[in-house]
């Protein structure tokens, strides 16, 4: 194991139960990513593919094998301790935004740091708005903005707790495609300057292509596993 | 983090109070469903606090007196010894049943004649109009009466009142009697007189049935308790009962808190019913709720704060509720004297008692709680994934046990409550049983119905009804809980109402055919041939001739009846062995009695032997005699020796002399007796006319009629009524403030229906008619299930209780299904309307951040 890795997964198999009959999700999937990587997972509708997002991030458990998140094997740890990796270490972008209906962009924005007890971040929080181009729309309820714009306040939320790692599930999916562009901008504008791991599940070959490292999967397994060759180059010194 | 520090987490109260802002008014419209329950209980339980404080401060005026000595016989000049030795002032009262005649009118009323010499009451006074008729009707033969009898038959103060062959002059109306309930008053008015003019009415003669006492006032600070301890002896050896303040108020205030009890009982089902329909807004709201869990889970908030940010609301909402509705409890219980005071012996000054306020908060409040925790208990298993993937369900369909121990605890928390309520842990437990059991069969014809609709939908059916109709078992539908509280507040409203019907139709029926409806009693031997006469003469026929024979039991299979009131074990009730029977001779039985057991001797034969006597079924096992034992009768001094020969069962329910001891002929013809006749008048006229032509002659004489009856049984049972009715709209009240916060929770999926609908170019009014038919549906069916639920019981009640034909009336019943069917419609059109008369995506923009 490289002292880089911030993310490892080791022989991860996910059956569920459908009906009475088992139906295997993943089967023995392995690989590893370093610290600032951005990796994309892709692969057809049915692949696995957020099955195994949410096994990376502590949302769920695998039937066998393990994860390992910046040092901590995510199964050796309750569900209240997985609460407390995800708080500290892990941040989410949704393809349906999840933003919390009730809340402000502001507080919505606020809420994992908030959850720690933490106070002051209410700064914080407006530079972040600011940086995705929101300082205007502060106040605003979820259902008073755009697709975009519900996004971006999304990407400030996950940037908020400085993650270790970044989970993305097909973060421009239901956008347009000039909206698409700009949050895709953002995402990789952010996760350089802070330097987070970025994991990107997407159907979208033009954004995978953006990442350094494409992981393909079918029927539950990792069918290739390739660096991203100008990425790579651009990376060289 | 444990739950403690949840609760003392700023972010769990800052995302409450955050997360509450869209949905705050409709988790204000959850809580008024409690508010009527706990306006209930803390309105009734102030009101008992304030009744309990009169009955203690009013003790002595209830009484009149600090001790009563009551007697069957007069007090003579034997009794002055033990009457100087009892002490203090005293006065006497003679108390019997008489007819009261009203010559202005030439009408005639069986009255409760109460005959008084001396200065009782004592204490509190007899209100009367004009107030100085309390006294002045002393001085000259005057008489007070009870003002409601004034009014029925229009007579004024100055009117005379003849009572047997004595004309008294009206003094004042009688409004108010300290320690007497004016709905008791219905069966037999009160006449008061006084004591002095009581010989010239020549209504005492043998057989009558008069009560005397000899009322006692004592020097302020006698222990009187004492004092009738030290004269116990005496006062049994000379056969008296004897009463006292502290007697009186412990048995009012048992009455009373009784009373207090089934009401308060009332109000907890409003309550409960209230609560459940907490329950299942809070079921909606988390189902809404599910995916900003999800994502409070995902960004690393820990179950146990999210579960107490929802905690929180519910308590927050509960709070609300549960002071809502003690402060509305104040009012109401400024109303409950009026709805109760034809059962108040006492006048009820109003105080906040702020104990039953508190009790009251804190009960609505944990129910309110509890309730909640059931829908609540499952924010626990809502994974994170759900945000990754909207249709995920984790594999909980079993059963959380969690919820099931919250189950067990609202029923312990319900059983615990009626027992305490009850005092009886037997009473409680079957209070308990029979809400569950009314609970379940609701449910039970709830789900019955839905799935009958699913099943047999009717596929050919326009659009509208369709949807309509659809909308019943579809998810997130409202049809169990409002079947539940509508329906329940329906059957409680409908069986009452059928009960009393079914006692006043089984009383009419009596009076069909040629049954007796008019019964002359207290006809002296020397009267009885004329009577006869006077009865021939108008027409009707002698039904019976009735002889009757005071006497008292002496003794019991050879024990005496001293020696069995001292014995502690004896199991037959004190009243049986020294109550006076009035027994009758005959050599037949009549239509009424039927021999269950041994054989009915009709004659004594040969002089000497023991007298051949049957007894009614159930005084014969209560007394615990068996065929062949012997009783020894008193008959005013003499000695009859009988044993028991048959045991009757006895039709109670038919207006004429039924007995619980029949004599053979051939024992008692000798005997002083007094007579009863039997006969039936065909109208109301005839019926008047005789009892008029029968009193004019024989004063003493008093009658008896069907109809009177029916009316006495009528006003009481409506006076009762009329108070369960009024507990009754609690729940049927919070049947509706349920229905109309399930209307709100259920908004959301309605409204983008309705949006969806309209942009489908549905018109304005055909989203009103799926909404209409509906909502009549919902009434209809509740109104429907309460209603088949109040037959059943109506029906059990009369076949098993009352024992008589059920014969439910059908145009009320329309009337009450109609009435829910209009206030559901009437509730849910309310609730929807705004849905309907703005633009869909106005519509869909103010209402999606809920």
């Amino acid at each position: 194991m490289s002292e880089e890795s911030v993310l490892i997964v080791e022989d991860l198999t996910q059956t569920y139960v459908s009906g009475s009959r088992p139906l295997t999700v993943l089967k023995d999937v392995s690989f590893q990513v370093r610290r600032s990587e951005a990796c994309a997972i892709v692969g057809p509708s049915g692949s696995g593919k957020t099955t195994l997002l949410g096994l990376c991030a502590g949302l769920d458990r695998p039937t066998s094998g393990k994860v390992v998140l910046d040092g901590l094997e995510l199964n050796r740890l309750n569900e209240e301790e997985l609460a407390e990796v995800r708080n500290r270490k892990v941040g989410f972008v949704f393809q349906t935004f999840q933003l919390i209906p009730t809340l402000t962009a502001l507080e919505n924005v606020m809420v994992p740091v908030e959850l720690r007890g933490e106070t002051g971040v209410r700064e914080r929080a407006r530079d972040l708005l600011d940086r995705v181009g929101l300082a205007d729309r502060t106040g605003h309820y979820p259902a008073q903005l755009s697709g975009g714009e519900q996004q971006r306040v999304a990407l400030a939320r996950a940037f908020i707790n400085q993650p270790a790692i970044l989970f993305a599930d097909e973060p421009t999916g239901n956008l347009d495609a000039d909206t698409s562009q700009h949050v895709d901008d953002l995402i990789f504008q952010l996760n350089r300057e802070a330097g987070t791991t970025l994991i990107l599940v997407t159907h979208d070959v033009e954004l995978a292509e953006r990442t350094e490292r494409i992981i393909k999967l079918r029927g539950g397994r990792i069918v290739s596993d390739a660096p991203q060759l100008q990425e790579v180059s651009r990376r060289l010194p | 983090m444990n739950l403690r520090s949840a609760w003392i987490d700023p972010w769990v109260w800052r995302m409450a109070w955050r997360d509450s802002r869209s949905s705050r008014r409709r988790l204000l419209l959850f809580t008024s469903s409690i508010i009527l329950g706990v306006s209930a209980l803390v309105a009734i339980s102030s009101f008992s606090a304030n009744l309990r404080m009169a009955i203690d401060e009013q003790a002595r005026s209830l009484l009149g007196a600090d001790l009563s000595l009551i007697s069957r016989t007069p007090f003579e000049e034997a009794d002055q010894p033990l009457l100087s030795q009892v002490g203090g002032e005293q006065a006497l009262q003679a108390s019997f049943s008489s007819m009261a005649f009203f010559p202005r009118s030439a009408d005639f009323r069986l009255v409760q004649v109460r005959a008084i010499e001396g200065n009782f009451p004592f204490y509190g006074k007899v209100e009367t109009d004009p107030p100085s008729a309390a006294d002045e009707y002393r001085q000259g033969p005057g008489a007070l009466v009870d003002d409601a009898l004034m009014q029925q038959f229009e007579v004024g103060v100055g009117d005379p009142v003849r009572l047997g062959e004595f004309t008294f002059t009206i003094a004042g109306r009688l409004l108010d009697i300290p320690g007497e309930a004016v709905a008791f008053s219905v069966a037999a008015p009160r006449v008061y007189i006084p004591l002095a003019y009581l010989e010239q009415t020549r209504l005492i003669q043998p057989g009558s049935r008069v009560r005397y006492r000899n009322f006692v006032r004592f020097e302020p600070g006698t222990d009187v308790e004492a004092h009738v301890t030290q004269l116990e002896p005496r006062l049994r050896e000379r056969g008296l009962r004897w009463d006292t303040v502290e007697e009186r108020k412990r048995r009012l205030g048992r009455a009373m808190e009784n009373l207090a009890r089934f009401l308060n009982l009332t109000g907890f089902i409003a309550l409960l019913l209230g609560a459940i329909g907490i329950a299942s807004s809070i079921h909606l709201y988390v189902k809404q709720k599910r995916n900003t869990v999800a994502v409070l889970r995902c960004v690393g908030a820990r179950t146990r704060q999210v579960v107490t940010v929802y905690v929180v609301q519910a308590l927050a909402m509960g709070l609300v509720g549960a002071l809502t509705g003690s402060l509305l409890g104040i009012g109401v219980q400024l109303l409950l004297p009026r709805v109760l005071s034809d059962f108040l012996p006492v006048s009820i000054p109003f105080a906040v008692s702020w104990l039953a306020v508190a009790m009251g908060t804190g009960i609505g409040l944990g129910f309110a709680l509890l309730f909640s925790l059931l829908p609540l208990a499952p924010i626990r298993r809502i994974s994170p994934l759900v945000a990754l993937r909207a249709d995920f369900e984790a594999v909980a369909a079993r059963r959380d046990p969690v919820q099931w121990a919250l189950g067990a605890l609202i029923a312990g928390c319900v059983c615990l409550f009626a027992i305490a309520q009850t005092e009886r842990w037997v009473y409680g437990l079957f209070f308990f049983l029979g809400l569950a059991v009314a609970f379940g069969l609701l449910v039970g014809v709830a789900k019955l119905i839905m799935r009958t609709v699913r099943r047999s939908f009717p596929a050919g059916w326009a659009y509208v009804w369709r949807q309509g109709l659809a909308n019943l078992y579809r998810p997130q539908n409202q049809t169990l809980v409002l079947m539940l509280s509508l329906g329940l507040g329906t059957f409680l409203i409908v069986t009452l109402y059928l009960v009393q019907s079914t006692l006043l139709s089984q009383a009419a029926l009596t009076a069909g055919g040629n049954r007796p409806n008019l019964v002359f009693f207290d006809i002296q031997s020397d009267q009885r041939d004329e009577v006869r006469e006077i009865i021939s003469a108008s027409g009707s026929p002698i039904l019976q001739d009735v002889p009757i024979v005071t006497m008292r039991l002496q003794s019991l299979k050879g024990r005496s009846v001293e020696e069995l009131r001292e014995d502690d074990n004896r199991s037959q009730p004190r009243w049986l062995l020294t109550r006076e029977y009035r027994s009758t001779y005959r050599d037949h039985l009549i239509e009424t009695e039927r021999v269950v057991g041994g054989r009915w001797i009709g004659r004594l034969e040969g002089a000497g032997q023991a007298a051949p006597i049957s007894l009614e079924q159930e005084v014969a096992s209560e007394l615990e005699v068996e065929l062949g034992d012997q009783l020894v009768f008193d008959v005013q001094g003499i000695p009859i020796s009988t044993y028991l020969a048959s045991i009757r069962e006895v039709e109670w329910q038919r207006v004429q002399p039924n007995f619980f001891a029949v004599f053979p002929a051939g024992v008692l013809e000798e005997a002083p007796q007094f007579h009863v006749l039997v006969t039936r008048a065909e109208n109301t006229q005839q019926s008047a006319a005789l009892q008029r032509a029968v009193i004019q002659s024989f004063p003493n004489v008093s009658t008896v009629d069907l109809g009177l009856i029916l009316r006495t049984v009528d006003t009481i049972l409506d006076k009762v009524a009329f108070v369960i009715r009024f507990m009754a709209l609690f729940s049927f009240f919070t049947g509706l403030t349920v229905l109309a916060g399930a209307v709100i929770t259920s908004r959301y999926q309605r409204l983008q229906e309705t949006v969806l609908l309209r942009t489908l170019g549905a018109s304005r009014r055909q989203v009103l008619q799926i909404m209409v038919i509906e909502y009549v549906l919902l009434g209809l069916l509740a109104a429907a299930t309460g209603l088949i639920l109040a037959l059943g019981a109506g029906w059990g009640l009369a076949y098993f209780l009352f024992e008589t034909t059920f014969l439910p009336p059908g145009l009320p019943i329309l009337a009450a299904i109609l009435l829910v069917v209009v206030l559901t419609v009437l509730i849910g059109y309310l609730n929807s309307r705004s849905l309907l008369d703005r633009p869909p995506l106005e519509v869909l923009r103010s209402e999606a951040a809920a």
